[in-house]
């Protein structure tokens, strides 16, 4: 609080939130980290103590556990904001992201993008999570699509089913495809499982 | 547009009616009295573990506020003191904060007293009102220490408060909870017993540590003083809570006094005594056994909604 006292302007002054606000996507600081609540659950033996069981995320350990509260504590809100924005270059140290209304442009390092950067294609749009306005984390789009740079040449005739190889990505990524497909090719993939959808015609 | 809707089905309007009916003929065939007694109420609980919803404003009210009740033990008392025999009641009842799953902050109780029983004749009767509700099946009773033993391995009773904490840290991360023993056994009892009951069917817990007796009646077990009373769990949901009933006024008064000294060591503030209590206890409370059952849970049981909010006509949210 004294923080926010004496440098109201630059460091927002967070709300407190009890336990009975606490509700899935709501973001905490716990133990100066923060966190994202992901469950919420209210437990009491009849009479006595009531808990609060939460499964909350470490956002900066990517950590989901189950934390124990008594009712009606409370946490520190945390200035942990998603944010769309366009994937502008990496220069090899760091990754450049704009705010497509602003032109804001935020630099994340390889910690903030982990696997991701693997899915982020130059002009896509991401979801890049803020914490205190720099980039903590960096989601692609569910669905990315990419061109094929190496695989094996395609099969003539195997357009139906059965088989599968691995192709490299313009990213770097390395995704099963069909036989059928040859590179040059550009592919439909779901960032969360890494699997090839469909071929995308140019 | 306001979501104006119920939560509830009208096939669960229903069964709550057919409920309802069911437990007045267990009660008329019984011969206990129903009765009504008030919401709101002039002197609230001094339990520091349930908050009341307070009125503050309106005419009626004069310079003092009223508690909606949290149950009506108090003024069902009253009337036990007066002379009513046996008698039970279908209510309201409300506790600030309650609300998740299994809680609602305004909820139905069902609670009744029986002079000259025991805890043990109301864990019977109240398993014969849950088979004429739920339909018939078999049920068990175990005391507090044997739930312990078997589900968790320590006695609640002897193990050391470092032998608890322990404990509940292979159950879940206590970050920093802090408190006393009673802390540490209500969380192995929600973390640890309770999915442990979610296996044994229709059964009671009796027989709490003394420090965690509330209005029941203290006694002597294997060396250990325990307080007479018993929770109901069905499939693990914690149903229902009974006490034989402490009648001692002079004791009562000490609880009281115990409970708003914590409350005061909490940050809480303490609450005014309810005399009127406290003096049908010093005219004569009839040996007695009482017991205070979520009706809501109960249906939550007898229907298969595992969510109250989508049980009740109009939850918390949508009132």
């Amino acid at each position: 609080m004294i923080a926010g006292k004496f440098f109201s302007s630059v460091i927002p002054v967070m709300a407190n939130f009890s336990t009975n606000e606490f509700r899935p996507g709501l973001k905490v600081m716990l133990d100066g980290d923060p966190c994202s609540i992901l469950e919420n659950e209210f437990v009491k033996p009849g009479k006595g103590q009531a808990f609060n069981r939460v499964r909350m995320r470490n956002l900066k350990t990517g950590r989901v556990w189950e934390r124990t509260f008594k009712s009606g504590e409370s946490l520190e809100g945390a200035d942990v904001m998603d944010r769309t924005m366009e994937y502008l270059y990496t220069d090899g140290e760091f990754w450049y992201f704009m705010e497509p209304d602003t032109f804001e442009q935020h630099q994340a390092d390889a910690k903030a993008v982990g696997d991701s950067y693997l899915w982020l294609k130059e002009q896509d749009s991401c979801e890049v999570t803020l914490y205190n306005g720099s980039p903590l984390s960096v989601a692609p789009a569910n669905f990315v699509e990419l061109e094929i740079v190496e695989t094996d040449p395609g099969l003539k005739g195997d357009t139906a089913q059965g088989g599968s190889k691995p192709a490299k990505l313009s990213t770097g990524a390395v995704v099963k495809v069909p036989l059928f497909v040859t590179t040059g090719e550009v592919v439909r993939v779901d960032t969360r499982t890494g699997e090839y959808q469909n071929r995308v015609s140019k | 547009m306001s979501d104006w809707r119920p939560g509830a089905t009208l096939a669960q309007l229903r069964q709550r009616a057919a409920l309802l009916a069911t437990i007045r003929d267990f009660f008329a065939a019984r011969g206990v009295l129903e009765v009504e007694t008030p919401l709101l109420c002039s002197r609230g609980i001094t339990d520091p573990a349930i908050e009341p919803l307070v009125v503050r404003e309106g005419q009626s009210l004069a310079a003092a506020p009223r508690y909606l009740q949290t149950s009506p033990e108090y003024a069902m008392k009253r009337l036990l003191a007066a002379g009513s025999g046996p008698i039970y009641q279908i209510c309201k009842a409300f506790r600030d904060g309650e609300a998740g799953h299994r809680h609602n902050p305004e909820f139905t109780l069902l609670e009744w007293y029986r002079p000259g029983m025991d805890h043990h004749g109301l864990m019977a009767e109240v398993a014969a009102l849950v088979c004429s509700c739920l339909g018939a099946r078999p049920w068990q009773a175990f005391s507090y220490r044997e739930a312990f033993q078997r589900s968790l391995q320590l006695d609640p009773f002897t193990a050391e408060i470092a032998e608890l904490q322990r404990a509940a840290r292979q159950l879940t991360d206590p970050g920093t909870l802090t408190g006393g023993r009673d802390l540490w056994l209500d969380l192995l009892l929600t973390h640890g017993v309770e999915p442990w009951l979610a296996g044994q069917g229709l059964c009671f817990l009796y027989d709490y540590p003394a420090s965690q007796a509330a209005l029941s009646r203290l006694a002597q077990r294997d060396g250990h003083r325990v307080g007479e009373r018993f929770e109901l769990y069905i499939d693990g949901v914690e149903v229902a809570n009974g006490y034989h009933e402490l009648a001692d006024a002079a004791e009562q008064r000490a609880r009281f006094e115990a409970d708003n000294r914590q409350r005061e060591a909490r940050g809480q503030s303490p609450r005014p005594l309810d005399e009127a209590l406290l003096a049908a206890l010093a005219h004569g409370l009839p040996a007695a056994s009482g017991v205070a059952l979520g009706l809501d849970r109960l249906l939550m049981l007898a229907s298969g909604e595992t969510d109250i909010r989508r049980l009740l006509a109009f939850s918390w949210e949508r009132s």
